[in-house]
């Protein structure tokens, strides 16, 4: 055997990753969590512990096959069976088919005399027992801290615990062990001591009376991960993970154009329309049309047959399908045939971060060619402008990823429009609609910019009507892009 | 196994006692040496030790929650009493076994 092949037989690997199976973990963890090792997962009362803890074990069973035992220390078995039934998880059922074991074992609170020297094998035995009836390879331990309160000798639970955590290496388990975080400290009575390979923090904050669950990777020994805090879902589908800059700028471009839905528009855009998967900004002030060109959009992409979703955050679906009904647009049609699905929504409902996931969420199990969000200036009322700026900058990465078309409006009130837009510096095309109320109010719309094209530097006069919404004859020098587009905005004042 | 079987027929109150071990580790044949001599002592003729070896039988920590070894339980007379440990400290035993107040 030659020298190079025996180096490359020694040639050391990475640690090996298991897959969680949570939507946004695995990209956080880098892969998953590390194989054959405990992580331990900490946060407050009421974070998500035990809910991650039996996700792990659920996804691992269905996803991967992976049989896994969950021992609680806290909720009985039954208690488990019915709390996850509530959101579709039939427990039961992976037990039956041996890839899920639950044993609770009961603490008891009263003092246990202590005659003289003990060891927990009883507590091994159990899991050995547990992990042999359906060969294990993943558990959950929920949480262990419950020992402190059953026994009162803790120089031998501290020993057993280090004993613990190198049987549950010696079997090869992939563990999560929970611990309940008090204050600054990660658990009550320094688990992390014990755990030291993949720290895990979960935190349910709230702020401005909006809860938020956030998550963050305090370390992970002999891996990369995301550093940031991240927001999670617990919702109908489980529980979901956000990636905030895990999403790279490497997405596909294509070169195929879609109609606006209105023609004048779409002579502006070298009569030709959007790029497709590109995303579109329309801003202008109360009033000035935003509204109808993002529903000329829809009217457009359902005509064509694709799917498109609208997160509107003013109106309720159906007095915006009756208004736009005035103007020739019928979106029920749409509805209808499935191919258009209006999600509507206060802005308050809930934080900043829980709009993205759920548009996130929505957007995955609807699968739409073209998204509207209308209209992004609501969530000032929920965040900071540098958070909402943050927010929909992963909005536009997510969608031009997925190649969605998106076309956001913005409702502007003051005399820069640039400054005051959220993400006009992302959108590819930006379309700005004037308001100008002189002896007689009159509408205009021009294109300030549009990345790979060459489109009109004109702005021209809205005509709404019946028919819908249409672009008159551009009249004034003046109303070119650039040196007037900003002055004759601010004439709406 | 049974030691001791030696609860008379017709004696009031037979102390029924279980004592979980795990093999037969040093703590857990001390355990047993400590409870046989105690019981000598306290309660001559009146007494069932079974011992459950939870290497043997381990589908039998689930019922009485055994996380401890050894762990000695009094199943009668009631109220059922857990204790844990090699049974070494006698007056904390005694107690247990409801023959001396706390």
């Amino acid at each position: 055997m030659s020298m190079a092949k025996t180096q490359a037989q020694q040639k050391l690997t990475g640690i090996t990753k298991v897959p969680t199976g949570i939507q946004g973990l695995d990209e956080i963890l880098n892969g998953g969590l590390p194989c054959g090792r405990s992580s331990l997962v900490c946060g407050n009362a009421g974070c998500g512990k035990t809910f991650l803890g039996m996700q792990f074990l659920v996804n691992g069973a269905q996803k991967y096959g992976s049989p896994g035992v969950f021992v609680s220390f806290e909720e009985t078995s039954e208690e488990l069976r019915k709390n996850f039934a509530s959101i579709g998880v039939d427990l039961n059922d992976l037990e039956k088919r041996k890839l899920l074991a639950l044993d609770y074992i009961f603490i008891e609170r009263s003092e246990i005399k202590e005659t003289g020297e003990f060891d927990l094998e009883g507590l091994f035995v159990r899991l050995g027992q547990a992990v042999r009836s359906i060969g294990a390879k993943r558990i959950v331990i929920d949480t262990i801290e419950a020992l402190f309160s059953g026994f009162s000798n803790e120089a031998i639970l501290r020993a057993e615990l280090r004993r613990l955590f190198r049987w549950l290496k010696s079997n090869g388990l992939t563990a999560i062990i929970t611990g309940e975080r008090i204050g600054e400290i990660f658990t009550r009575h320094g688990l992390e001591e014990f755990v030291a390979d993949c720290v895990i923090l979960l935190d349910n904050n709230i702020v401005d009376q909006i809860s938020t669950r956030r998550m963050r990777i305090v370390k992970y020994r002999g891996s990369s991960h995301g550093t940031n805090e991240y927001p999670f879902l617990i919702g109908a589908n489980g529980m979901s993970v956000l990636p905030i800059t895990s999403i790279s700028m490497d997405y596909k471009v294509t070169a195929e154009r879609i109609s606006s839905g209105i023609e004048a528009l779409d002579r502006m855009l070298e009569g030709e329309g959007y790029f497709r998967g590109s995303s579109i900004l329309v801003s202008g002030s109360p009033g000035s049309g935003k509204t109808s060109i993002a529903s000329h959009f829809l009217d457009a992409c359902c005509r064509r047959g694709e799917k498109c979703l609208l997160f509107t955050f003013e109106e309720s679906g159906e007095q915006l399908a009756r208004n736009l009904e005035s103007i020739g647009l019928h979106l029920k049609i749409g509805v209808k045939k499935g191919l258009l699905k209006i999600i509507a929504q206060r802005p308050t409902f809930q934080g900043l971060e829980f709009h993205l996931l759920e548009i996130h969420d929505l957007v995955r199990r609807f699968g739409p060619q073209a998204v509207v969000v209308d209209p992004v200036s609501c969530f000032s009322c929920v965040g900071k402008n540098w958070q909402i700026r943050s927010m929909l900058s992963r909005l536009v990465d997510f969608f031009k990823s997925e190649n969605i078309t998106a076309l956001f409006t913005d409702l502007i009130n003051g005399n820069d429009p640039a400054e005051e837009s959220y993400i006009s510096s992302l959108a590819d095309t930006w379309i700005l609609l004037n308001n100008a109320s002189g002896m007689q109010r009159e509408r205009s719309l021009g294109i300030i910019k549009s990345r790979g094209m060459a489109h009109s530097d004109e702005f021209f006069p809205i005509k709404i009507g019946r028919e819908g919404l249409g672009l008159g004859k551009a009249r004034h020098e003046g109303l070119k892009k650039g040196v007037v587009s900003i002055e004759t905005f601010g004439a709406g004042r | 196994m049974r030691h001791s079987a030696r609860a008379g027929e017709g004696k009031k109150k037979p102390w029924i006692l279980r004592l979980y071990v795990a093999g037969q580790t040093p703590k857990c044949l001390l355990a047993l040496v400590n409870l046989k001599k105690i019981c000598e002592e306290h309660l001559r003729d009146r007494y069932t030790i079974e011992v459950v070896d939870l290497l043997k039988q381990p589908q039998l920590a689930q019922g009485d929650q055994i996380l401890a070894i050894p762990t000695l339980v009094k199943r009668l007379p009631p109220p059922v009493n857990k204790m844990i440990g090699d049974l070494s400290n006698t007056e904390k035993v005694l107690v247990g076994l409801d023959l001396r107040c706390a």
